[in-house]
C-alpha cells in the first residue's frame, strides 16, 4: 500500500483567482459574500446572497480551443488545476503518462448554460443556433473531462458528483487509487458556479440565507443567530501523488493524507444524521490509526445552517471531546459546494504552513445547542499537525478526511 | 436587398473571425481550415450556426459544406446559396 502525499495546490474562489488571494483573504478576516440585486426578480426566492467568482477575463487565461467546451465551473476547475499541477512542478511527460488521472467533481452541470440551453429552446421548442460545446458544459463531468483535456491526462478519469462532498469524495477517491497502486498521481478537487437555481436549493428548504441587512454578518456556523448558508463558486484542485514518487523528483510535500472515512446515512434524503457523521470521522481516524487526543483540530463543514451545524457538534463532541479546537471557514467562502472540500483543504494546508488556526467568521454568540465542542472564535497560533476535515452533502454523503503535516 | 460579392465575402470572414477568434487579415481565400486554422468537426458544427444566424439562411445543403477545404470554397458556397435564395424570391 502506497503512502499519498499533497504535493500541488491551485484556487479559484470568491477572493479572485489563485491560492494566494484565497488564504491571504481568509488569514485576513475577510468574506467573499456579497447582495445580489438581480435575485430580487427571481419569484419565489427569497435569499438574494452569494460569495460568487469575481469576473474573470477568460479569453485572456484560456485558448478558445479548451474555453468552447467550459461552462463557468470548469473554467474554474480548469485553472485551478493548472495551478496545482504548475505547483507541484509536473511536467507534460508526467501528466500524459497514463499514470496521473484526475478525479473532480461538482453538484452538476452548468446551471448558468442549462439556463441559457433552455431559455433557447423553451421559446420555440428548438434547438437551432445551439453550439457544439453545449451540451459538454452541462453534462456531469464537464469539470473533470474538459481538465483532463485542458492537461493531455491519460490516466484514469472520475467525477465525483456528491454535491457539498464533491471534492473531498474526489480527494478521497483520489487517495484510494494511489494508496492502491493504480495511479501514481491524481488531480482531485471539485468546482461549481453561484447560481439562483442553487440557493433556490436551499431557500425552498428555508435554509438559505436571508439575512440581507448590511454589514452582510453571513452565513454564520454555529452562531445562535445563523440563519443559513450563502453559497459560493469556484474550484479547489490538490495534486495527490505517491510518496515514493514525490520523493524521486524532490517534491515539496504540503500534507500526508493518513485516512478517510466515507458513510451514506439514509434515513432521511436531507435531514443530516449524527451517527453517519460520527461513523465518518471515526473511520477515519481509525484509518489513520489517530486517536482523539492526536487530533489538532477540526475543520468542520457547518454551513450556517439550524439542523446541521447542531448535528455536526453533537457528532464531533462525541468523537473528540470538548477540547480540540473546532472552526468552519464557510463565514469566509460561503458553501462552495462542489468545491468545498477542497477548497478548505488548501486552507487546512495553510494553517500546517502557518502554525495558526483559522476561526468561524461571524460567530458572536456561539449556539447553546453547539456547546460541547471547542469553537474557535479568533485567529490563534497553535500546533497544528493532525486535522480532521469534513464534509457532509445533501443526499447522504459523509465523508471524513485525515491529513498530517509534512516534515513534523 | 441582394449584397454584392465582396460584401459577401467580407461578412464571411467578420464572421469567422468573431467566432473563432482570429485575426481577420489571417482568413485568406488560399486558407484551409483543418490544416492552417487548425479548426475540428466541432467547429465545422458552430461555424454553420454563426453563418446562418449572421445571414439569415439555412446552410441546408450539408454534403456541399462538407466539400467546403478553404475560405474560398466557403465564400463560394455562401455567394452560390445567397444567390439561389434571391433568386427564388
Amino acid at each position: 500500500m502506497n503512502r499519498v502525499v499533497i504535493t500541488g495546490r491551485g484556487a479559484v474562489s470568491t477572493f479572485g483567482t489563485g491560492v494566494e488571494k484565497l488564504t491571504e483573504a481568509v488569514r485576513q478576516g475577510r468574506s467573499g459574500v456579497v447582495f445580489i440585486k438581480e435575485w430580487e426578480q427571481v419569484r419565489g426566492l427569497n435569499s438574494f446572497l452569494a460569495a460568487p467568482v469575481p469576473p474573470l477575463d477568460i479569453k485572456k487565461l484560456l485558448p478558445r480551443s479548451v474555453r468552447r467546451t467550459m461552462g463557468d465551473m470548469a473554467i474554474y476547475a480548469t485553472l485551478a488545476a493548472v495551478e496545482a499541477v504548475d505547483d507541484a512542478g509536473l511536467d507534460r511527460e508526467f501528466l500524459e503518462s497514463g499514470q496521473t488521472g484526475a478525479a473532480i467533481g461538482s453538484t452538476t452541470g452548468s446551471p448558468g448554460v442549462y439556463e441559457e440551453y433552455y431559455r433557447n429552446f423553451l421559446d420555440e421548442e428548438s434547438f437551432q443556433e445551439l453550439r457544439s460545446g453545449t451540451f459538454f458544459k452541462i453534462m456531469g463531468h464537464s469539470c473533470s473531462a474538459n481538465v483532463c483535456h485542458a492537461l493531455k491526462i491519460r490516466g484514469e478519469q472520475w467525477a465525483t458528483a456528491g454535491a457539498c462532498s464533491s471534492s473531498s469524495q474526489a480527494i478521497g477517491l483520489g487517495y484510494l487509487l494511489i494508496k492502491s497502486g493504480r495511479q501514481r498521481a491524481m488531480i482531485c478537487g471539485g468546482a461549481d458556479e453561484v447560481h439562483h437555481s442553487v440557493t433556490m436549493i436551499f431557500d425552498i428548504l428555508k435554509a438559505a440565507s436571508r439575512n440581507h441587512d448590511p454589514p452582510l454578518h453571513t452565513p454564520a456556523p454555529f452562531d445562535a443567530d445563523r440563519d443559513g448558508v450563502v453559497c459560493s463558486g469556484g474550484s479547489g484542485i490538490l495534486v495527490l501523488e505517491s510518496l515514493e514518487s514525490a520523493q524521486a523528483r524532490n517534491a515539496e510535500i504540503y500534507a500526508e493524507i493518513l485516512g478517510f472515512g466515507h458513510v451514506t446515512d439514509s434515513d432521511h434524503i436531507a435531514n443530516p444524521t449524527e451517527d453517519a457523521m460520527f461513523t465518518a470521522m471515526n473511520q477515519a481516524m481509525l484509518e489513520a490509526g489517530v486517536i482523539k487526543e492526536k487530533i489538532d483540530y477540526i475543520n468542520a463543514h457547518a454551513t450556517g445552517t439550524e439542523h446541521g451545524d447542531i448535528t455536526e457538534a453533537r457528532a464531533i463532541s462525541r468523537v473528540c471531546g470538548a477540547d480540540v479546537p473546532v472552526s468552519s471557514l464557510k463565514g469566509h467562502l460561503g458553501h462552495a459546494l462542489g468545491a468545498a472540500g477542497s477548497l478548505e483543504t488548501i486552507l487546512v494546508l495553510e494553517m500546517f504552513n502557518c502554525q495558526e488556526l483559522l476561526p468561524t467568521l461571524h460567530l458572536k454568540r456561539p449556539d447553546p445547542a453547539c456547546l460541547g465542542i471547542n469553537l474557535l472564535q479568533k485567529k490563534q497560533k497553535a500546533r497544528v499537525n493532525t486535522v480532521l476535515k469534513n464534509n457532509f452533502a445533501l443526499g447522504g454523503v459523509n465523508t471524513a478526511l485525515v491529513l498530517r503535516r509534512w516534515n513534523i | 436587398m441582394t449584397m454584392d460579392d465582396n460584401a459577401i465575402r467580407q461578412q464571411v470572414v467578420e464572421v469567422i473571425a468573431e467566432e473563432f477568434e482570429l485575426d481577420p487579415k489571417d482568413l485568406r481565400p488560399e486558407v484551409t481550415f483543418y490544416e492552417d486554422l487548425d479548426l475540428d468537426s466541432l467547429d465545422a458544427v458552430d461555424m454553420v450556426v454563426a453563418l446562418e444566424k449572421s445571414f439569415g439562411m439555412k446552410l441546408s445543403d450539408e454534403e456541399a459544406f462538407r466539400a467546403v477545404r478553404t475560405m474560398d470554397d466557403l465564400f463560394n458556397l455562401v455567394i452560390s446559396l445567397k444567390k439561389m435564395i434571391e433568386q427564388e424570391r
